[in-house]
């Protein structure tokens, strides 16, 4: 199941737009939050700082710059790690700077120099750059791995407390080779090594693609999907360039809790930036234990779905019967050709001839059909016995009616999320928008206003369907989601990662 | 069967019913089977089980109707069939006239989830394809319980109030399913909470099945059922 949402979804929603304001950055570190900002950090002492994590701005260049930097939250510190060079085209290091805080206004803004953590001599098989921070979840413990191309990607343990080499006399254990920025992760029992593959720093003709492999223990050895090991430039891609974005690089978990994840990166080419490296974040999935790259949603008209009941979200109005009412009985007359969407309607323009009517000898009745295929149905066609005022949202079996389409459009100026814009939800044709109501219970209200109910988060869930979330609920302070608690009711309420109530799907009709 | 023998047998079944309801508190009375799944209540009060499921209402027989659009049920729903319908709480083998036809409100329980009225069709003749039926129950909750839901299940369309209030409709051609349509968040008052249901049918089966969920949207157990409130 969860693999069909997923190819259902990858082939939906393959477009993608870049993030919003200045997002010009290169070799990103991991995105991390600090009360309630999202800060990131590239080479040249480049930062980037967004309150809100879709519209991005300059940050502060930070006290220790370098190349590739990343950078983790545990306790009360974030650690900073940073490229420096030492001299020579391999001979280099990893040093580490912490601080209480990211927000260059806090009074603990400070940061504080540590020791090297990890180095390369200019002679031996490593180039001790590009590094990744990483907390493994289930132990407490803590590690970095670094390298670039030359030599391979090491693995150092460090001290979670300090943030500096916990065995500084511990040879490195070598973990991959023919790649460098890379990061770790860990999910439901195994650990995965990101790596980036390909050549950077090119622009438009930049190779990079993000490449990954797991193992069971954190030491290695990871293999990639096909069992090869990733020591022998093994490595199943994460994702590689597409659209107009290429060369993506540098990954970085955003654990968003509540089974959420997305993944920063950078674009080494936005071609609609002039080709310029851009920040991109993407949702991560999962399919059969390895991740997938999600994609942000660019809107649309859709059909949605509750994974939960099968049916689907509508205004609830009277449907009318795409096509014109259906016909009992075996024979009887064809129906005569009439109105648009009635009995007999006549073909679309340009439309091809259907199949001959009556099949199995059953003329024009209710197995007939009626001779010619059937146009979509509009609002425009049906609309006219709508209810003007506010309506109430529901669910029914789909049945490609107009009051079940709806168009999904990203709202300029809106703000948004981490990785997404916000979106208002109308039906397709009119400007009737979904909404949240101060009892958070949903309606759908006559025209969209742009008020803060009517703005939709959709972020795309591990297996591929979506969690649809109002921006917010009047006189509700609790964070809640679109919910299909009936078959043929939609609420909101808290989002419940065990369960299927909350998870979405966006069909085109 | 001739109408002489029917409403006997609608006699016989009131009084039956009248001698068990008006009895709280006294030996169970041997049950009644309407059929396979339907029985007469025995008890004064029946509580909800693990799965929540409300298992005692009175059912009224059947009114002809045809329609199962949004627009049809809804017509129906507004439509005044008989006096006090939308407050009305009766007593077992009470009758309204409907359309010159006397109809009787009879108790039942269901042994299943569901309340199957092509059952009650079958026992007490009546007709179950192209009607409408009314049902009411009593749901007594020991505490008020806010940001609670109705969550019902029909074939086919149904419209559901509670304490008078509308909070449920689902419409067309259906079957039943457990939670199809739920309410908006509502309030179970401490006492007795009135639920009442007009269910639709064109042809075939016909049922129906009602619950309460909690603010997790799980089965509210534990709730008195009874067909009487406290002062009558």
């Amino acid at each position: 199941m969860k693999y069909v949402l997923l190819t259902l979804f990858l082939t939906l929603t393959s477009a993608a737009f870049a993030l919003n304001g200045a997002i010009g950055i290169h070799d990103p570190s991991t995105v991390v939050q600090d009360h309630g900002k999202y800060y990131v950090y590239g080479t040249g002492g480049g930062s980037l700082v967004s309150d809100d994590g879709w519209t991005w701005r300059a940050g502060v260049r930070p006290a220790l710059t370098g190349a590739a930097p990343d950078v983790i939250h545990i306790g009360d510190r974030y650690y900073m790690y940073v490229a420096v060079g030492l001299g020579g085209e391999t001979k280099a290091g990893v040093a580490m700077v912490w601080s209480k805080t990211l927000d260059p206004k806090s009074p603990d803004y400070k940061w504080v120099k540590g020791a090297m953590v990890a180095s390369s001599n200019g002679v031996e098989d490593s180039n001790a750059i590009d590094p990744g921070a990483f907390l493994d979840p289930t132990t407490g413990r803590m590690w970095l791995v670094y390298g670039s191309y030359v030599g391979y990607i090491r693995l150092v343990e460090l001290n979670p407390k300090t943030g500096e080499d916990l065995n500084p006399k511990e040879k490195p254990i070598d973990l991959a080779i023919n790649c460098e920025a890379s990061d770790m992760m860990y999910h439901d029992g195994w650990y995965y090594l990101l790596a980036t593959h390909g050549s950077c720093c090119r622009g438009a003709d930049s190779g990079y693609n993000i490449r990954v492999g797991r193992s069971r223990k954190v030491t290695g050895p990871y293999l990639d999907a096909e069992g090869v090991d990733m020591i022998q430039g093994g490595g199943t891609q994460l994702i590689g360039s597409g659209g107009r974005f290429i060369g993506p690089g540098h990954f970085g978990l955003i654990n968003l809790g509540n089974g959420v994840e997305k993944f920063s990166m950078h674009w080494e080419a936005d071609l609609d930036q002039g080709g310029r490296s851009v920040l991109g974040i993407r949702p991560l999935l999962w399919k059969n234990g390895w991740p997938v790259a999600g994609e942000v949603l660019t809107g649309g008209t859709f059909e949605i779905h509750s994974v939960h009941t099968g049916t689907s979200l509508d205004m609830a109005v009277e449907g009318v019967p795409v096509g014109g009412p259906r016909r009992f009985g075996f024979g009887g007359p064809r129906p005569p050709a009439g109105s648009r969407g009635g009995p007999g309607a006549r073909p679309a323009p340009g439309a091809r001839p259907g199949p001959p009517r009556g099949p199995g000898g059953f003329g024009g009745g209710m197995f007939g059909g009626t001779g010619h295929p059937i146009p979509d149905q509009t609002a425009a066609d049906v609309s006219k016995n709508w209810p003007a005022g506010t309506v109430n949202a529901g669910m029914s079996n789909y049945l490609c009616q107009a009051q079940q389409k709806w168009q999904i459009t990203p709202v300029p100026d809106a703000g948004g999320y981490i990785g997404g814009p916000y979106f208002k939800i109308t039906i397709a044709g009119t400007d009737r928008a979904l909404a949240a109501t101060a009892d958070a219970e949903l309606a759908v209200v006559p025209a969209f206003t742009g008020a803060p109910e009517q703005l939709w988060r959709l972020d795309q869930l591990a297996d591929g369907s979506w969690r649809i979330m109002p921006k917010a609920v009047p006189n509700w302070k609790e964070p809640v989601a679109l919910s299909a608690v009936g078959a043929s009711f939609a609420t909101l309420s808290k989002f419940d990662p065990k369960s299927d109530v909350q998870h979405w799907l966006l069909k085109t009709p | 069967m001739n109408v002489y023998r029917k409403y006997l047998i609608s006699a016989l079944a009131a009084f039956i019913g009248l001698a068990v309801i008006a009895m709280p508190g006294s030996a169970a009375a041997a049950a009644k089977s309407y059929g396979s799944t339907l029985t007469s209540p025995t008890t004064p009060t029946l509580v909800t089980g693990a799965n929540g499921f409300i298992k005692r209402w009175f059912v009224l027989d059947p009114i002809p109707a045809r329609g199962l659009t949004r627009d049809l049920v809804q017509a129906m729903a507004k439509k005044q069939y008989f006096h006090d319908q939308y407050t009305i709480i009766p007593k077992n083998g009470e009758q309204e006239t409907v359309d010159g036809k006397t109809l009787t409100w009879r108790a039942v329980d269901t042994k299943l989830y569901n309340v199957d009225l092509r059952h009650y069709g079958q026992a007490f003749h009546q007709p179950w394809t192209n009607v409408l039926f009314w049902a009411v129950t009593i749901v007594n909750s020991p505490r008020e319980m806010q940001n609670v839901r109705l969550a019902i299940g029909s074939n086919a369309a149904s419209v559901w109030w509670l304490n008078g209030q509308e909070v449920i409709g689902i419409y067309g051609d259906r079957q039943t399913v457990i939670d199809d349509g739920v309410s908006e968040r509502v309030t179970l008052k401490k006492g007795p909470n009135v639920v009442r249901t007009m269910v639709v049918n064109a042809g075939g089966a016909t049922d129906f099945c009602a619950r309460f969920l909690d603010v997790n949207n799980k089965p509210i157990k534990g709730l008195t059922v009874t067909l009487r409130e406290p002062h009558q």
